[in-house]
Parts: structure tokens; C-alpha cells; sequence
């Protein structure tokens, strides 16, 4: 099954974030109306087929004094960069990594990673281990750093994402 | 900065990164795992969300898969212009977030709609009110989304 009726409610009853009370399936089952064995179904479901990304906890990464963090952005083989964000996802320090498409003459970079550190030689240092673990696949690099946040909201619109 | 959390605190967010359990009673299962009562594990939850430690805790939900559409999207801003073309990308709200970056493309956005239609609208409206060309970089593909903390 897809995405359902059912799922549009559960989604807007907890996309703002899960009750903490000790039976939270319950709380939100009781909010609205429904059996709490289809509430844990549904949710049980959209995780199996991707609708959930994950349940847990955001972190604030500014919060928990990674306060540099830089946009590393990669130029990879296209037939290595599943294989290559797989691994480079999994580093501790990176909390984001995406196949993003390039935009040639003026964007040459495929592979994404937003990587996070205590200091600035921190983000140094994990872009080097980057750079070794890319070996021979590194066709070339950047990272950029935000010198201004511009605008940030929360998503007010029907759906929610993390990023 | 002082730091706004503890050991226990750090284990609790490495282990939440990892998700949570679907059953009857998932803080107290995450208590048993962790070795906490479940009443420590909801007030320290409550307390990194009050404080800001954590921004969020529930689901994650996938904005394509349900019919919704996000994108990242960067513009190539004259300096001269920087501040006018902030106003008018800011004033869209379906600009979620906006930032200045040191590279020649200088300003990078995210855009969330309800439909993937409504995102090519929007960009489109960018373009022709800025005057620029929206460098548009959906994600093709996504990889583990997580930090992991050194406790």
C-alpha cells in the first residue's frame, strides 16, 4: 500500500515531533481516533517503504559545539558514486551526503557531503581523511562554508523534511 | 561555550540516530538498552529539546515520497545585487532556508512544495524575478543521515 489517507493524518499529528509519554503510539492513536495496532502498522509500513525516513532524534549540530561545519562537494566517477557516498555517508563527522547532478561549465561536483567539526582544523583534517579515502576516485574538490545564514524556517507547508 | 549536554546525554543521541523502536512502550525499551529508567530517558529528551540540543525527535518523513518535492538550489548573485535578490528569494515561502556561501555560486537554497509541479513553478518565478539562472541540484540519491557524537 502507499501512502494513505491514514498516513496524511499520522504524518500531520507527529511531524512535529513524536509525544513523550511512555506509550506514544498510543497518544497519538487516541488523538486521532484510531486503533492503536493500525497506528503502529502504519508506521511500521511507511518505514518498510520509505515514507519514514527513520524515527529519531535531530540533532542541532551548532548546539553540541560542532560549530564549523563546511558543504564539501566532490567531483566522482558517476558509475562509482553510489558506492563512494555510501561509504563517505557513513563517516562520523558527515551528517548529509547526496548524489547531486552538475551543472557544467560552472559546477563540475557530483558528490555532496556536509561534514562538521569542533574547529575549523577539525574540518580540515576530515576533509583530508576524505581526500585518502577517495584515493584515485577524487577528480577534484571544494568546500564551502556559509558566512551567512540568509533565512531558515521551519517546512510550514503540508509536508515536512529535515533538511 | 559551555556544553549543553553529558556523556549519557551523547549516548542517548547516538543511540536515537539509529532509531527508535515501534512497540507499546519504546522510551522504557530504549531505557533497557541504554541502562536508564525510562523517566531519565524522557526527561533528558525533554530537556535537549528544550534547550536546543535536539531540534526534533519523532519520524522523518520523505517530502517526495509523499508527493511532495525538495530541491537545493544555488544562484550565481552579483555582489552589487546581493541584498536586493536575498528580498526577493527570501519572500517565497516556499524558500525554507537560504545561505550565503564563499564560492562563486554565492547563494544556496532549499525550496519545499507540496507537488514537484509547484517546485518548477517556483523556480521558474526566481529566475524571472531575479534575472539570474537557478543552478537547480536535486538530490539523485541519498546516503546515511546521521552525526555521530564523541561522547
Amino acid at each position: 500500500m502507499d501512502f494513505n489517507d491514514i498516513d496524511l493524518q499520522i504524518m500531520r499529528a507527529t511531524q512535529a515531533g513524536l509525544p513523550l509519554v511512555s506509550k506514544p503510539y498510543h497518544a497519538v492513536a487516541e488523538q486521532l481516533n484510531l486503533p492503536v495496532e493500525t497506528v503502529m502498522a502504519r508506521f511500521e509500513a511507511m518505514q518498510k517503504n520509505g515514507v519514514i525516513r527513520r524515527i529519531g532524534a535531530v540533532p542541532n549540530h551548532y548546539k553540541l559545539g560542532y560549530i564549523f561545519n563546511g558543504m564539501t562537494v566532490w567531483n566522482v566517477p558517476d558509475a562509482r558514486v553510489d558506492l563512494l557516498g555510501e561509504i563517505i555517508g557513513r563517516l562520523p563527522f558527515v551528517s548529509h551526503c547526496y548524489h547531486r547532478p552538475r551543472h557544467l561549465p560552472d559546477w563540475n561536483y557530483n558528490l555532496f557531503a556536509m561534514v562538521h567539526g569542533k574547529s575549523e582544523a577539525d574540518v580540515h583534517h576530515q576533509i583530508g581523511q576524505i581526500v585518502v579515502l577517495l584515493g584515485e576516485f577524487n577528480l577534484g574538490h571544494d568546500v564551502l562554508y556559509s558566512t551567512k545564514i540568509l533565512k531558515k524556517t521551519g517546512f510550514r507547508s503540508g509536508v515536512k523534511n529535515e533538511n | 561555550m559551555t556544553k549543553n549536554y553529558d556523556e549519557i546525554d551523547a549516548s542517548l543521541i547516538n543511540h536515537l540516530q539509529d532509531g527508535f523502536p515501534i512497540c507499546d512502550e519504546p522510551y522504557l525499551q530504549v531505557a533497557n538498552e541504554l541502562g536508564l529508567t525510562e523517566d531519565d530517558v524522557l526527561n533528558r529528551l525533554k530537556k535537549l529539546l528544550e534547550n536546543g540540543t535536539l531540534t526534533r525527535f519523532g519520524a522523518l518523513y520523505h517530502a517526495e515520497k509523499m508527493g511532495g518535492a525538495l530541491t537545493l538550489a544555488a544562484l550565481k548573485v552579483p555582489d552589487a545585487d546581493f541584498e536586493k535578490v536575498t528580498e526577493i528569494v527570501n519572500a517565497f515561502p516556499e524558500v525554507a532556508h537560504n545561505y550565503q556561501r564563499n564560492h562563486e555560486l554565492n547563494m544556496w537554497f532549499v525550496v519545499a512544495t507540496e507537488t514537484p509541479q509547484q517546485l518548477d513553478e517556483t523556480l521558474e518565478k526566481i529566475e524571472r524575478q531575479t534575472g539570474l539562472h537557478v543552478f537547480n541540484m536535486p538530490k539523485i540519491n541519498e546516503y546515511f543521515v546521521g552525526l555521530k557524537l564523541e561522547a
